[in-house]
């Protein structure tokens, strides 16, 4: 009780000094204070923004754009960074020495690198060694590579398409129902019915069909070279490209490490038990290996979602408009240190919160259920 | 009684065998199935693809000399590895006075050599706080100078490798103590504390280390009576507030390890809350985790690389501001893979040691 009451006044009078100190110092430089001001014109323009943005919005608007660049990078890295996370660290445990060396060196080579310094490297490759738009590097049919970032054919909004939306829905529907129905014969019956590609049949029938119904809308906006630049089609800028690549492969360094020690931590006993059971390898990784596995690997995967997240602040580094660069900015121009920096900081607790929720709410549906 | 017959074993049999011949061996480890086998020759394929232009690029064609009108005639088929030579004390060292270059060069071999005898389990003892002590105070009075008959050098013009260096262990040093404090606060039954310090933790981890960077170096001066603040003490703080929570985790990590029985022992002894800490709890639990600790200290020395955004030229800065003049820029590339190649020596030697340590640290308390 002495301890509470003793930390706690410690703590007011910490906080009143530095309060007194703030006020004194705020005043003596004509700070103002509020968060009145983010209903204010911001009167700058953001360079990439997936909402409309014009500089005579607000503040309010302009940190709302750099929200969602920020997701904008993050949802689409944390998706590449855990499919090639998945595929180096099952690579680490491969028979074939040379798989598991090459996956060993990229491991190594990308975790003991600070980001900050790949995301400076890659910027570098991406702006300085493509070739400039009017030469763009052709890789694929419809996409173009150069300097001013990679463009890419989009499909051409058409009402048809609202019968592909209703589709999917269906299908998404139907999909979900015949899990369910599954689930009930398996209880059952104790026969487990097939479940995943029936229900990925159903998805995507259900979906061509909604199409057909549609009209078969086609109209595909494919990017064009003319003879000084690329026109039309998808764009992302490089300063994407390079935070994406950036994040993801430094990331997939660190989920291929977790996967590999989740893999690694089912006991061999398990594996010929299963054996012993006669289940067949892809079942009893599937049934007996995967679940055990995932148990394991979840929660790390889960800070390292929450890490790229935080990581893609350091878009601000390389120019990305995402919402650092914005705060940064907006504090530039007002001079509201402690007000935009809050507001920032807020931000990424929020997605923070979110994040560890939606994963503890499925860490709670895979863990060991003890009877 | 049947004739008594001597014992004569039989030969023994060779040992199996254990060295495959080359082909054997490349038939089981690279070619065993079609899945394996179709793999190794597609990378087979894709090195034979990669290696010999990056060979070209890195060696062949390189230019190895400080040579600017040889590197611009090879750009584009030879790296310039001349811009080490040329610009490597300015991305090593920084801003720091040229002329007095030693001193840096100085105060870095005696954090390295203070870190280095800290991986030292010999030197696990209460020396070790002196040493550091001093490493960190002579590496202080080596940069900033003015006393000695040493010039005095602003904290402003320190840069580079020694930066890097000073603020990962630094900061780290600092927020040990403070972590120790906020994980047993954690673990308290005072709610008012505990509920600090879960506050301080979650906030701290929530949040970027750019956003703790910039709330330290923009809104921290304000805090101060005069509102006037060194920037390098400004960052320290931040990193130190930032570390503490992370290193805070790792601690009770060791904390929870702890079986219940040894607190109850200590206290059916009669030792007192913090006499049980101290005695018992600690030594066991930070034990545990020494390992987790020096992957923090490369986190750490990674994420110090972050201070060059608020413009502190640490080694990461040092390159972009060695490369900037317009001769040089076309070599940022070679430039930066060779600061990055500090950093991996750095942190693959870091990461091998925690790897070893968790080895044979604890094997005391493995019973299998």
């Amino acid at each position: 009780m002495v301890y509470q009451v003793l930390a706690l006044l410690l703590l007011a009078a910490a906080v009143g000094y530095l309060l007194h100190n703030t006020l004194q110092n705020m005043r003596s430089r004509g700070i103002q204070s509020g968060f009145g001001f983010f209903l204010e014109t911001a009167g700058f323009s953001i360079g990439e923004t997936l909402l409309p943005f014009d500089s005579s919005e607000s503040y309010a608007k302009a940190y709302a754009v750099g929200l969602s660049n920020t997701l904008r990078v993050a949802i689409v890295g944390i998706i590449g960074a855990t499919l090639l996370g998945t595929l180096v660290g099952i690579g680490r445990l491969s028979r074939n020495v040379l798989v598991r060396g090459l996956c060993g060196a990229y491991v190594e080579l990308f975790r003991n690198v600070p980001l900050l310094l790949q995301l400076f490297i890659w910027y570098f490759v991406l702006t300085e060694l493509l070739p400039p738009v009017d030469d763009a590097l052709h890789p694929l049919p419809g996409l173009w590579l150069s300097k001013n970032g990679l463009q890419f054919p989009v499909p051409l909004w058409a009402p048809g398409h609202w019968g592909t939306l209703a589709g999917l829905a269906l299908g998404a529907a139907a999909a979900w129902a015949w899990g369910r129905a599954a689930r009930a014969r398996f209880h059952a019956t104790g026969r487990r019915p097939p479940v995943v590609i029936p229900a990925l049949l159903l998805l995507v029938a259900a979906m061509l069909l909604g199409w057909i119904a549609g009209g078969m809308p086609s109209g595909l906006d494919v990017p064009e070279k003319t003879a000084i630049t690329v026109v039309d089609g998808g764009a992302v800028t490089p300063e994407y490209l390079t935070v994406l690549l950036g994040l993801a492969i430094y990331t997939a360094a660190y989920i291929a490490e977790i996967v590999r020690a989740g893999i690694q931590s089912v006991p061999y006993g398990q594996h010929e038990a299963s054996a012993a059971l006669g289940l067949s390898r892809a079942q009893a990784l599937r049934l007996v290996q995967l679940p055990q596995a995932l148990r394991v690997i979840i929660p790390p995967l889960t800070s390292q979602y929450l890490n790229l997240t935080k990581n893609s602040s350091l878009a601000v580094a390389v120019g990305y408009p995402d919402l650092v660069s914005i705060a940064a900015t907006t504090l530039n121009q007002t001079g509201r240190a402690l007000e935009c920096i809050a507001v920032m900081m807020a931000c990424y607790l929020t997605l923070s919160l979110l994040t560890s929720l939606f994963m503890n709410l499925y860490n709670r549906r895979a863990r060991i259920r003890e009877r | 009684m049947a004739a008594e017959q001597a014992f004569t074993p039989i030969a023994s049999r060779p040992p199996p065998q254990r060295h495959l011949g080359a082909l054997a061996w490349m038939r089981s480890r690279l070619f065993d199935g079609p899945l394996n086998s179709a793999l190794t020759v597609a990378l087979l394929a894709l090195l034979a693809l990669a290696l010999p232009p990056l060979l070209s690029w890195g060696l062949l064609h390189a230019v190895f000399g400080a040579d600017n009108d040889a590197c611009r005639a090879a750009y584009g088929s030879g790296a310039c590895w001349g811009v080490v030579a040329e610009k490597g004390r300015l991305i090593v060292f920084g801003r720091y006075p040229y002329a007095e270059q030693w001193r840096p060069l100085l105060g870095c071999l005696l954090l390295v050599a203070v870190l280095v005898a800290s991986g030292m389990r010999r030197f696990w003892n209460a020396s070790l706080l002196l040493a550091w002590a001093l490493a960190l105070g002579g590496f202080y009075v080596l940069m900033r100078g003015d006393v000695f008959g040493l010039s005095s050098v602003e904290t402003d013009r320190w840069g580079g490798l020694p930066l890097t260096l000073m603020l990962s262990a630094v900061s780290l040093a600092i927020a040990f103590p403070l972590a120790v404090l906020v994980a047993l606060g954690r673990q308290s039954k005072l709610p008012a504390i505990r509920t600090l310090c879960v506050l301080y933790v979650e906030l701290i981890r929530g949040v970027p280390l750019i956003s703790v960077l910039f709330m330290a170096s923009f809104v921290l001066p304000l805090f101060m009576p005069g509102g006037r603040m060194d920037v390098l003490l400004r960052v320290l703080i931040g990193m130190t507030l930032f570390a503490a929570a992370y290193l805070a985790e790792v601690i009770r990590g060791g904390l929870q390890a702890i079986p219940k029985g040894q607190v109850e022992a200590a206290q059916a002894l009669g030792l007192s809350y913090w006499q049980m800490q101290r005695k018992i709890v600690l030594p066991q639990a930070l034990r545990m985790v020494v390992p987790a600790i020096v992957n923090t200290f490369i986190g750490a020395f990674k994420d110090t690389s972050l201070v060059t955004i608020v413009s502190l030229y640490d080694l990461t800065g040092a390159v972009q501001l060695a490369l900037g003049d317009a001769d040089w820029r076309k070599f940022f590339l070679e430039g930066q893979l060779f600061a990055a190649a500090i950093y991996f020596v750095a942190c693959f030697a870091m990461s091998r040691y925690s790897r070893w340590l968790e080895g044979h640290l604890n094997t005391g308390l493995k019973r299998s």
